[in-house]
């Protein structure tokens, strides 16, 4: 569902740029902040606004990798699997949430709470491993920090 | 040591429009608008600036590209997809001193004849994109940015454009096809953007780095930017290093600084007392370097002497326990993911290295798995779209090559 407010700000964005079409990447992006991800309902909803085909805003989300078509969970965990986090981590990180989480790779938690994702580069190697919790970057992670991480979304802290 | 991109770096608050006015900030721009547009291109020509981004091409020349008819909408487009692997440069400078982007931008724009300009930010960057808007807004409220600029009658605005996690929209067709609400799938060239770039209009696109060593060149003069690294490669460049290294980060050094002391001394060495065993030395396409290789100076010409690349300048450090093959796994399925899958070679040649290093790894390969991946690199590079596909082949077959025992020993 795109809400009253969401589709003010795709109106903008329609304004905004020199033509319409450039609204369309920035509205799915928005889209995936608001919702948690993409929806089909939601793309048939968006052609009707950008007035494009529903072929082409699905040929476009389905390009792009922030963008999910599934529902995910709450906190959607990214974990850098690229060449820079691999080479300081003896132990993939990746594996190492899973375990925390008692779920595999591209599985959400039953509760909805948690998923998790691994990715490429995050434009963080300098400071790696590193890894995204929905828009939130982390870095220079240690195994302990991590542990702190998910208590404090578990417990439903506020966080940076 | 002389700084361009890094000269308020360790200035607290150097974001903020006020300190970086306090430090001579804008005054380049103010130089820059009492002068005739051509000859801020023939100093940018004369500094000998060459683009940031990877391919390294001469920013003065890509100017003079576009046509002379000044009637013609002309976009300006600042590359901060920064995607590639081994690289955090550009994110610093937008996150630490905005206004020197957005400095460059509009003296860039100034100089060609643009009114609209567009920051194309890796979706990842949430938080810089946010800290861009902002900085842009303090500009437009002192007039550096927006209409009528320092009463000059030149105006010229800024949008930040969010990306949605595509390596391959740093590719410079396809960051214009992802502006214009499409995949981001690059096109052929020729025509080049020049002449049809964005919205089919004349468009000159350049990473940040690029654009934020125009203040300098500007304010204190081509001669004094040109004078500093060496022929052909002139200026500063932002080093990152990571991996293995005693300090990881990023660093400002002349072109031409040599890589061992940009390891030894800036980075601090290889950690934990270890030796070294390999560098990617321009981020994660330019081809691998061996420990004994690691004299080559940092500048366009001797990387390419030695069959790699400056790329991006980032620096991707491996001690001796790095295992390489482990390494060209990972590089192979970044690849392999990242393939936007126009072109038949690249799509289908990056899945099948994928597929084959994959399959030597778990132990399962044969030795004509080697060949056939060689096999597949010499395919790949050349028949593809655009550079990606060299991308993938060119740092896959150094590794093989020049790390061919690792590769044997895992095969049957
Ligand atoms: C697959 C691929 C990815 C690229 N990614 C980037 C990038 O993330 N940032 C960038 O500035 N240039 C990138 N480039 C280079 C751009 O196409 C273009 O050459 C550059 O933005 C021009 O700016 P410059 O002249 O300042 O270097 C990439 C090229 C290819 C082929
Ligand atoms: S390799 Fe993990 S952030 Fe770059």
């Amino acid at each position: 569902m795109i809400n009253e407010n969401t589709r003010k700000t795709i109106e903008r964005f329609i304004r905004k740029f020199p033509c319409r079409d450039s609204a369309l990447v920035p509205s799915l992006s928005l889209i995936q902040r608001e919702n948690g991800y993409v929806s089909e309902a939601d793309m048939e909803e968006l052609a009707k606004i950008l007035r494009l085909s529903e072929a082409r805003i699905f040929s476009v989300a389905s390009f792009y990798t922030i963008l999910s078509l599934k529902p995910i969970g709450k906190y959607h965990i990214q974990v850098c699997s690229n060449v820079v986090c691999s080479l300081l981590d003896g132990y993939p990180l990746v594996d190492y949430i899973a375990k925390i989480l008692g779920i595999r790779e591209g599985e959400t938690t039953p509760d909805g709470m948690f998923s998790l994702a691994s990715v490429e580069c995050l434009g963080s190697c300098g400071y790696a491993p590193a890894l995204q919790i929905n828009m939130e970057h982390y870095e220079n992670l240690t195994y302990e920090r991590i542990e702190e991480i998910v208590e404090m979304l578990r417990s439903g802290e506020v966080w940076k | 040591m002389q700084k361009i991109l890094f000269k308020n770096i360790d200035v607290p608050d150097a974001r903020s429009l006020d300190t970086y006015k306090s430090r001579g900030g804008y005054a380049a721009l103010k130089k820059a608008l009492s002068l005739p547009p051509e000859k801020l291109i023939s100093m940018v020509e004369e500094s000998g600036l060459r683009g940031r981004g990877g391919a390294g091409f001469p920013a003065g020349i890509k100017w003079k590209f576009l046509p002379k008819d000044r009637n013609r909408t002309i976009y300006l487009i600042c590359n901060a997809d920064e995607g590639e692997p081994g690289t955090f440069k550009d994110r610093h400078i937008m996150e630490f001193d905005p206004h020197l982007l957005i400095e460059g931008m509009t003296i860039t724009a100034y100089a060609i004849g643009a009114h609209h300009g567009f920051i194309y930010i890796r979706g990842e960057y949430n938080w810089i994109a946010k800290l861009l808007m902002s900085a842009i807004i303090e500009a437009v409220t002192e007039g550096f940015v927006g209409y009528n600029i320092l009463n000059s009658g030149f105006s010229f605005y800024i949008d930040v454009f969010r990306g949605a996690g595509s390596y391959v929209c740093g590719e410079e067709t396809a960051l214009m096809e992802s502006i214009e609400g499409k995949a981001g799938r690059p096109r052929l060239k020729p025509p080049f953007p020049a002449t049809f770039g964005l919205y089919g209009e004349s468009t000159v696109i350049h990473n940040v780095s690029t654009l934020s060593c125009v203040p300098f060149i500007i304010e204190k003069g081509p001669e004094a930017f040109s004078k500093i690294g060496k022929p052909r490669s002139h200026g500063t460049k932002l080093f990152g290093i990571s991996g293995h290294v005693n300090k990881p980060g990023l660093y400002e050094y002349p072109m031409g600084t040599p890589l061992r002391k940009l390891i030894y001394e800036a980075a601090g060495g290889v950690r934990g007392g270890k030796r070294l065993k390999a560098v990617i030395p321009g981020g994660l396409s330019s081809p691998i370097l061996t420990a004994d290789e690691i004299d080559v100076e940092m500048d366009f010409d001797s990387l390419l002497s030695i069959g790699s690349m400056l790329g991006s300048g980032g620096i991707i450090v491996m001690d001796e326990d790095t295992s390489i093959p482990m390494i060209a796994q990972k590089t192979a399925k970044f690849f392999a993911h990242e393939s936007c899958g126009q072109c038949t070679p690249c799509r289908e040649g990056t899945n099948m290295i994928k597929f084959l290093i994959d399959r030597i790894i778990a132990g399962k390969g044969g030795h004509t798995d080697l060949e056939q991946i060689l096999r597949l690199c010499r395919y790949i590079k050349g028949s593809t779209i655009c550079a990606f596909g060299a991308a993938a082949a060119m740092p896959l077959n150094a590794m093989i090559k020049k790390f061919r025992g690792e590769f044997e020993a895992l095969v049957r």
